[in-house]
């Protein structure tokens, strides 16, 4: 079963006046089949948590492990991550001009599942999977995010991640900037991969709501660059009624 | 319908449509066009058709110090059966039909050749193979004249490979009968330190079609001026041209599409990748419609890619409308960079780095390639874009 060992684990990041710590010592496990809910304000470090585990160059990694399945991810370039079953849907999905949605998806699947799918197969599995996320088929000939919507942005993001079936599903803020509609579409493609039972997800998120979609079986709370409280999906009630105050006011308590 | 966005650092890229009724198109230019090198000044640099060209890489061809050489260019054409090919004076009437040369240094190349080259597709002759013309680079310094004719009904397909290491200014004429069906492919496949500057005018006849995909990948400094006007209504040009510039290359690519004739249209569509220190590629398209020119229909579009920092890009459409009785005008410009971001974006998806490059890049020249229609030119490019890629890595 795979399983995902985050262990301490600090990350900074260069700025203006120097080096600023984000990540301050981060331990969470995640293990293929369940569902983890991070919660936390704006600034607590989440997204740096989503993008360091991805590999992204802008931060660097100062103390800490993380394992998959034993493997040391930090060692790996960020493609050999994604090949090793880690996927992150970002909460701002690049534009990459010239390169159509279905080149795109295409040449990945072919990175990730090692051999280029046959076509007759793949391209029933992409239409049909578009169909399931409201998305036009000429979606496809368009040009990967670019002039896409806020929602499409994310259905593109969510598309992917059942596509690729990836071990570990980190989810930033997918929630964000989402209607209603658009946000139960996406749940209910979030919730189509879990039910494989054979992904691990990390859900970020800043509110609760996506969590009426979403059953979390663990909820963390994040603050000031760490998990400061953990539980089940009672402790997201909590944070509906009471916010964050109690977590950033009085100063972290773990 | 002006667009520009995403401009890096150091590039620019400006547009205007006009609404006038004297050309600014004509009066931008320091000289009237003319066939005598003795009718335009010497350039100095600011004037508006030169202030993006590193004069002093021409090696004298702008001011009658480059003298030709016996060792210019090699001149090889194959073409096939029905196709008349000659070599004629100067005094052949055939030459310079199709424009007159609009600065210095297209007129010098006219003043100085001393023998023109004549292709001849005869009417209604349709041909199934391309006409293949190689201009190979001996190394020295040589002027030509190149015509290209087809006459009514006539259809080709034209090849122009320049290939090796020459100071070239050559023009080339193509003349289109009524009818006709001409696809012309320039292949700028120079060596590093060859310089190539030319005019290239094509007369579209009445219900015409003409089709030029203007390809440079090579050189120290190449600077084109593709240029079409219509002899007859209905006549069409499609315009197209990739271009990689690479560090320290100098590509500028300036287009004129004379719409001077009733009911004729024409698309241009020229897309360019960058990469290296001091890359500069520059792309002028200029769009006229005349008074007369009413149920014009145009369009015309650049897009640049910048692959690293350091390159730069000059990209200036400009249209110029005297009659509002026409189907469509419009014109756009952009320039892109593929970014970190971009490259984090694949990477993140399983794709490798080298991959990841190659996918954007082939991807943003793929829907012009592929109009191309001659598989081993196709072929040849896309190998081209892949091994360009590889020397950037």
């Amino acid at each position: 079963m795979a399983t995902l060992e985050i262990r301490d684990l600090h990350v900074t990041v260069e700025v203006e006046n120097g080096t600023k710590e984000i990540l301050k010592g981060v331990d969470l496990t995640v293990k293929q089949g369940e569902t983890h809910a991070i919660m936390g304000p704006n600034g607590s470090g989440k997204s740096t948590l989503a993008y360091s585990l991805a590999g992204h160059p802008k931060y660097t990694i100062t103390s800490g492990t993380v394992l998959l399945d034993g493997e040391d991810v930090l060692g790996m370039s960020v493609d050999e991550r994604a090949r090793a079953g880690l996927f992150l849907a970002m909460q701002y999905p690049v534009e990459v001009p010239g390169v159509s949605v279905s080149n795109f998806l295409r040449t990945s699947a072919t990175a990730i599942r090692g051999e280029a799918p046959k076509l007759r197969t793949w391209v029933k599995e992409v239409k049909e999977t578009m169909q399931r996320l409201n998305m036009d088929p000429a979606f496809a000939e368009r040009n990967v995010n670019e002039g896409f919507s806020g929602g499409e942005k994310k259905r593109h993001e969510i598309l992917q991640l059942e596509l690729l079936k990836p071990k570990i599903a980190i989810l930033d803020e997918t929630d964000s900037g989402l209607d209603v509609d658009a946000l139960r579409v996406v749940s209910e493609g979030v919730n189509r991969v879990r039910e494989s039972g054979e992904v691990g997800t990390m859900l970020i998120t800043h509110y609760t709501r996506i969590l009426r979609y979403i059953k979390p079986d663990y909820v963390h709370v994040f603050s000031a660059g760490r998990i400061v409280e953990s539980g089940g999906a009672e402790l997201a009630d909590k944070l509906e009624n009471e916010g964050y105050e109690v977590y950033t006011k009085g100063g972290a308590s773990a | 319908m002006a667009e520009a966005q995403n401009i890096p650092v150091g590039s620019t890229t400006a547009g205007q449509i006009a609404v006038a009724a004297e050309s600014t198109v004509a009066t931008r230019m320091s000289a009237p066009p003319s066939f005598d090198v003795q009718d335009f000044p010497v350039p100095h640099g600011r004037e508006e058709e030169w202030r993006f060209t590193p004069l002093e890489r021409l090696r004298g061809l702008h001011d009658g110090t480059a003298v030709a050489t016996g060792d210019g260019v090699k001149v090889d054409i194959d073409a096939p059966e029905g196709v008349i090919v000659e070599t004629v004076g100067r005094d052949d009437a055939r030459i310079g039909k199709a424009g007159t040369p609009v600065d210095r240094v297209a007129a010098q190349a006219y003043s100085a050749f001393e023998k023109a080259g004549v292709v001849t597709v005869p009417k209604e002759t349709v041909l199934t193979e391309p006409i293949r013309i190689a201009v190979h680079g001996e190394g020295g310094i040589a002027y030509g004249h190149q015509v290209v004719e087809l006459g009514a009904f006539a259809e080709a397909v034209v090849i122009i490979d320049h290939t090796g290491d020459a100071v070239l200014a050559a023009n080339v004429d193509y003349i289109l009968g009524d009818g006709a069906k001409l696809t012309v492919v320039s292949v700028q496949d120079w060596d590093d330190k060859a310089v190539h500057v030319g005019q290239h005018n094509a007369l579209i006849g009445r219900d015409a079609t003409f089709k030029s995909f203007v390809v440079t990948f090579g050189g120290d400094l190449v600077r084109l001026h593709p240029r079409v006007a219509y002899a007859g209504t209905g006549g069409e040009a499609e315009l197209f041209g990739l271009y990689f510039t690479d560090a320290g290359q100098h590509q500028e690519h300036r287009l004129l599409v004379d719409h001077n004739t009733p009911h004729c249209k024409s698309n241009v569509a020229y897309k360019g990748a960058l990469q290296g220190q001091d890359a500069h590629a520059v792309w002028i398209g200029d769009v006229l419609i005349e008074a007369k020119a009413e149920g014009t229909d145009t369009y015309e579009m650049n897009r640049n890619l910048v692959l690293t920092d350091g390159a730069r890009v000059d990209s200036v459409p400009n249209l110029e409308i005297e009659t509002g009785e026409i189907v469509g005008a419009g014109h756009a410009s952009a320039t892109g960079r593929f970014d970190d971001e971009q490259l984090f974006y694949l990477m993140a998806r399983g794709i490798p780095a080298d991959e990841a490059r190659r996918l954007v890049v082939r991807g943003f020249f793929a829907e012009l390639v592929q109009q191309i229609g001659v598989d081993d030119i196709e072929e040849r490019l896309l190998v081209k874009i892949d091994e360009e890629l590889e020397a950037s890595v």
